[in-house]
């Protein structure tokens, strides 16, 4: 079986892995790094989204081969930092509180990829937009875009001080229900 | 280049791997099973985005993603940047590439709507076609065994349109045109989604549109249903209705990509 060397959340990593074997499995299986999930198999569901050289990609439609040499992130590089995970870590941590989750990776890394792309720019329709290529069978996207938005980093009028901007500001600002997914009436906006 | 082809030559059963949307999901199918994948994104003939005096030259392994936001693309043919970023969705548009789609000319695919309508021509490692001889059918081109796309030659239009009505479940076209009006005012119309013979050039409403280029001028005018797709997914009569209504979105909106 042939080695297949790539970068992974900015750490080198080699491993065998037969030739058809596909990134998603090469990285849950070989490297162990089971946060991505395997959702549809058909490139319809998004939940095996990775950063692959910086952009958006399927998981399950690309040949662990074809990552040879490439740069991959995954959801684990968002929590390295344990005190200071990532601000869409934070963001889906306040407002996507579902009870499955299965597409949370998903989601999560075709966020990144859209704040990363669009900043200041983002708004909900490109949200919405942009989130098409990734299901969430809870249905739950109104929670998932307003965690994206509260990721973003926002616009602010001329002459006042940027300031640092979390999870917590955003919280302050969206007023997220602490309960929802749990309690009565979770589902109503979804 | 070189390199592919000879990997190519001296497998059993061969296949050209770029994005691998296509290809990837016939594998999972066991519709097909190469002994020999040979990926062809870092081929560097096969890259990159030109203008040229008249035309725009797009390398075959670009990406949609990559066609929709280039500037010269977006400049010079604002409706084929407009429809590559209605293809599938962000993931999918940061690895399917034109080349893939056109090798493959599925019948519900976009580009080849815009490639013919633009009357292109597709270069490969062997010859150049234009897009008339280059598409065949459903899932058929002219490409021979081993024969790889390098760059697909668009001449830039006066104006042009895209609308697709799209099939809600699949998100491929079920019926779209692309609409062109050539510097000299004449008007090429193709349709992809719809033929029963896949992509074709729609005579009668060319002729209308070059006579005058707008939307009225269609009226009373629709392609035979003879010539439809008749599925599960619509039937021949609103296949050749929707040909007709995409046709005059096209042309209502130049520039743009109306996405029904």
């Amino acid at each position: 079986m042939p080695d297949i060397t790539l970068t992974v959340n900015g750490a080198p990593r080699r491993a065998e892995a037969e030739d058809r074997t596909l990134l998603v499995e090469f990285l849950r299986r070989q490297l162990g790094l089971r946060g991505t999930h395997a959702g549809c198999d058909t490139a319809q569901c998004g939940a095996c989204t990775v950063l692959l050289d910086g952009r958006a990609v399927k998981s399950c439609i690309v040949l662990a081969a074809a990552a040879e040499g490439a740069e991959v992130e995954t959801v684990e590089g968002l929590s390295r930092d344990r005190a200071a995970p990532h601000p869409v870590l934070q963001a889906f941590e306040a407002f996507h509180r579902r009870p499955c989750g299965f597409c949370a990776p998903g989601m999560i890394m075709a966020a990144v990829d859209m704040i990363r792309r669009h900043g200041e720019a983002l708004d909900t329709a490109t949200v919405r937009h942009e989130l098409e290529g990734n299901l969430c069978r809870c249905a739950g996207y109104h929670d998932i875009i307003r965690a994206i938005l509260a990721a973003a980093p926002t616009r602010r009028p001329e002459g006042r001080r940027p300031r640092e901007r979390n999870a917590t500001d955003a919280a302050d600002k969206l007023r997220p229900r602490p309960d929802h997914g749990r309690g009565p009436g979770a589902v109503r906006d979804g | 280049m070189a390199e592919a082809l000879a990997l190519f030559e001296t497998a059993d059963e061969p296949a050209y791997l770029a994005g691998g949307h296509t290809l990837i999901p016939v594998m999972k199918n066991h519709l097909a099973a190469p002994d020999r994948l040979i990926d062809l994104r870092a081929i560097p003939e096969l890259g990159g985005i030109a203008r040229r005096a008249d035309s725009l030259r797009i390398g075959a392994a670009v990406s949609h993603a990559k066609i929709a936001a280039s500037p010269p693309v977006r400049a010079a043919i604002p409706a084929l940047a407009a429809l590559a970023g209605s293809i599938g969705d962000v993931q999918v548009r940061n690895m399917g590439t034109i080349g893939g789609s056109l090798a493959h000319n599925d019948p519900a695919a976009d580009y080849p709507a815009a490639v013919l309508a633009l009357g292109a021509r597709v270069a490969t490692d062997r010859r150049t076609l234009a897009a008339e001889d280059f598409f065949e059918g459903l899932f058929g081109t002219a490409l021979e065994d081993g024969e790889i796309i390098r760059h697909v030659e668009l001449p830039v239009p006066a104006a042009a349109g895209y609308a697709k009505f799209r099939n809600p479940a699949s998100r491929y076209a079920l019926v779209a045109a692309f609409v062109a009006r050539a510097p000299d005012g004449a008007a090429r119309v193709a349709i992809t989604g719809a033929g029963s013979d896949g992509v074709f050039r729609w005579a009668e409403a060319e002729a209308a549109l070059g006579a005058a280029f707008a939307a009225p001028a269609l009226d009373g005018l629709t392609p035979s249903d003879a010539q439809m797709l008749d599925d599960i997914h619509a039937a021949a009569d609103e296949r050749a209705a929707l040909c007709a209504s995409m046709t005059a979105r096209a042309v209502m909106r130049p520039g743009r990509a109306s996405i029904f």
